[in-house]
């Protein structure tokens, strides 16, 4: 029988190290992702709570927030097309258009 | 506990067994009938000394000759994902029979054995998620080639397997409504009832639409033809042209796996599974209050498994004879077909069926 | 057995995490992240949650990352030349940073343990009960949010000016 804070420590890991990515990486392919993997650790969390207090809203959560991120995804990603095509690039140190 | 582990891993060994050899006779038996269907006699030369044994040995001869190959991986290819690619193609191809139950419960010595290797809650929806990672496979392998063709073709059969997949789910959703859970085994026991006294209540008389939906969605998602573009061969390059060998070979058997499993999957849902029209656990019991004949349960359970097999079979051999007189559709016509034409359908079906099933019940 | 499987899990997964970050090539990057959706997915079924577990299989690691894999092999994204960003120091500096936030969530927890759940918690009938009574208004926005993706998603990418 696992304790519950073994969970949570493995969520609160993934979350700073997803927070990490997006705040250090300028690949926004990678950033993206990194956004994925902290939405994945909420996701851990709240199972892991959904499991002490035997509440099914923890998985009702879930689900409407693994599709919600992959609405979100999906979205990203079709900007990111755009942009790379008018500007052939990933990096976003280099959108800086409305910067004066 | 012990005893149960064992169980399980007895069973999961008989049905990896079973599907194993069976994918490695069905590419002899491709072949084979397509020779009867083309008229010609097909490859009977492999031999040991002077038993040809029909060409069954061919299968054998090609496994020694995919080993002995040279195993290369292109200069510049990622070469962990250029090993790993067939490997994840293979993988889910394997893993869905887990939840395919090939028989009713059987018991021996006042123990009960559950003839499926793992009875999930999610039945259903375990196939369709391993089924989206089969996508891995293809996506890999073009890209890890190095080279713009292969990435080209990478594409275009994993955008051919994810437009599938969706047609694929939403026309299993009827069965779902009509036998009230997800779970395999309860769908396969649901199709024992009679419907109007004498017709068993088989998926294929109760959502015919679904069942041809389901059937050209999941030789889609399984790259066979009449949709075998990605693999075209003659016609246009596919994802696989760097590999060779024994990779190459488990991107063949992962195909004829997935045969097998569209054929398991058409047999578990739609007819029947391991049902004998009319055969119930303790023997025959023929409609209109005809009788019964009652039957040992060892027998019983004999007969049962025996259907399920001849189905897997019968069905595996429909689709060779598909493969064999269709043409293939080129790729916008098999793009147009999944999201215009099949889409509108299983969601149509599954309005129509949610009615019927509301006004019924 | 349980927590022989949690270890795997936890290891793998926060192995897959950390290289998901630090790698340079994407695709590598993206592998990491659908080797630690699977294991997460893994988690989820360690915590009787079979539906959430199939589902992050279903929508995670077999659509969304095939998305993001797919947007890396048509911008043929390949191993990054420029150089690393930010310098050694940065990085260690975030590592510290991220390991001092990681220790001051973790304390204030329930030490009590779970009880054991009755043997309908997490299966689809579970889930559906409380999605279509409890949850149906946010059950109804997330599917006008997916169509509004979906439209969103389609016209961001046509090359021509809608």
């Amino acid at each position: 029988m696992i304790p519950l804070p073994h969970y949570l420590t493995v969520s609160a890991i993934l979350f700073t190290t997803g927070a990490i990515g997006v705040l250090m990486r300028r690949n926004a392919l990678i950033m993206l992702m990194s956004l994925e993997l902290m939405l994945n650790a909420v996701n851990l969390s709240f199972v892991a709570y959904a499991r002490l207090h035997q509440d099914m809203g923890g998985h009702v959560f879930v689900f409407l927030s693994i599709t919600v991120a992959a609405v979100e995804a999906a979205v990203g990603l079709a900007i990111l097309l755009t942009i790379f095509r008018t500007r052939a690039t990933v990096d976003v140190d280099n959108l800086h258009l409305l910067q004066r | 506990m012990f005893l149960d582990f064992v169980i399980v891993l007895i069973k999961a060994g008989v049905v990896l067994f079973a599907l194993l050899n069976l994918a490695a006779l069905l590419t002899w038996a491709e072949r084979k009938q397509s020779a009867f269907m083309q008229d010609r006699i097909g490859p009977n030369r492999a031999n040991v000394g002077s038993i040809t044994a029909g060409g069954l040995l061919h299968i054998m001869a090609d496994g020694i000759k995919m080993i002995a190959k040279e195993d290369f991986i292109p200069e510049g290819a990622h070469r962990v994902l250029h090993t790993l690619a067939p490997a994840a193609a293979l993988f889910p191809a394997l893993v869905v029979f887990a939840v395919i139950p090939f028989g009713d419960v059987l018991v021996i010595g006042g123990k009960e054995i559950p003839l499926q290797v793992a009875n999930l809650n999610v039945g259903i929806l375990y196939i369709f998620s391993i089924a989206s990672l089969a996508v891995y496979g293809t996506m890999l392998a073009g890209w890890a080639s190095n080279n713009n063709y292969s990435l080209l073709g990478g594409l275009r059969a994993s955008s051919q397997m994810i437009s599938y997949e969706v047609s694929m789910g939403l026309s299993i959703l009827g069965i779902l409504m009509i036998y009230q859970s997800a779970q395999l085994d309860v769908i396969v026991r649901e199709q024992g009832q009679l419907l109007l006294g004498f017709i068993p209540k088989w998926g294929v008389v109760l959502q015919p639409v679904g069942f041809f939906l389901f059937l050209a969605a999941a030789v889609a998602e399984n790259k066979r033809t009449p949709f075998d573009l990605p693999e075209g061969e003659s016609e246009i390059i596919g994802y696989f042209v760097e590999y060779s060998s024994m990779k190459f070979g488990m991107f063949f058997l992962a195909e004829f796996v997935e045969v097998v499993i569209v054929a398991g999957l058409v047999t578990t849902l739609f007819f029947g599974g391991w049902q004998f029209p009319y055969l119930q656990a303790d023997g025959f019991h023929w409609p209109f209050e005809a009788g019964v004949w009652h039957l040992p349960h060892l027998l019983v359970t004999l007969i049962q498994v025996g259907t399920f097999c001849i189905k897997v079979l019968l069905w595996c051999w429909i689709l060779l004879l598909v493969r064999w007189s269709l043409p293939r559709f080129r790729y916008d016509q098999v793009m147009r077909l999944g999201w215009k034409m099949m889409l509108p359908l299983a969601l149509a079906n599954l309005l129509v069926t949610a009615v019927i099933v509301l006004l019924v019940t | 057995m349980e927590t022989f499987l949690f270890w795997i899990f936890a290891i793998v997964g926060v192995g897959g995490g950390i290289m998901v970050v630090f790698h340079r090539n994407p695709m590598s990057s993206a592998i990491y992240l659908v080797v630690t959706m699977l294991c997460l997915a893994g988690f989820y079924a360690l915590l009787a949650g079979p539906f959430v577990a199939v589902i992050q299989v279903l929508v995670y690691a077999g659509a969304v990352m095939v998305l993001i894999l797919f947007v890396i092999m048509m911008l043929n994204l390949r191993e990054e030349t420029l150089q690393r960003e930010g310098g050694m120091a940065t990085w260690i500096l975030a590592g510290l940073i991220g390991l001092v936030l990681v220790v001051a969530v973790l304390p204030p927890f329930p030490r009590t343990p779970a009880g054991t759940p009755p043997p309908e918690f997490g299966t689809i009938e579970a889930v559906g009960n409380k999605l279509f009574t409890m949850y149906m208004l946010p059950f109804e926005l997330t599917s006008v949010l997916l169509l509004i993706g979906i439209i969103g998603a389609v016209i961001l990418a046509k090359r021509r000016m809608l």
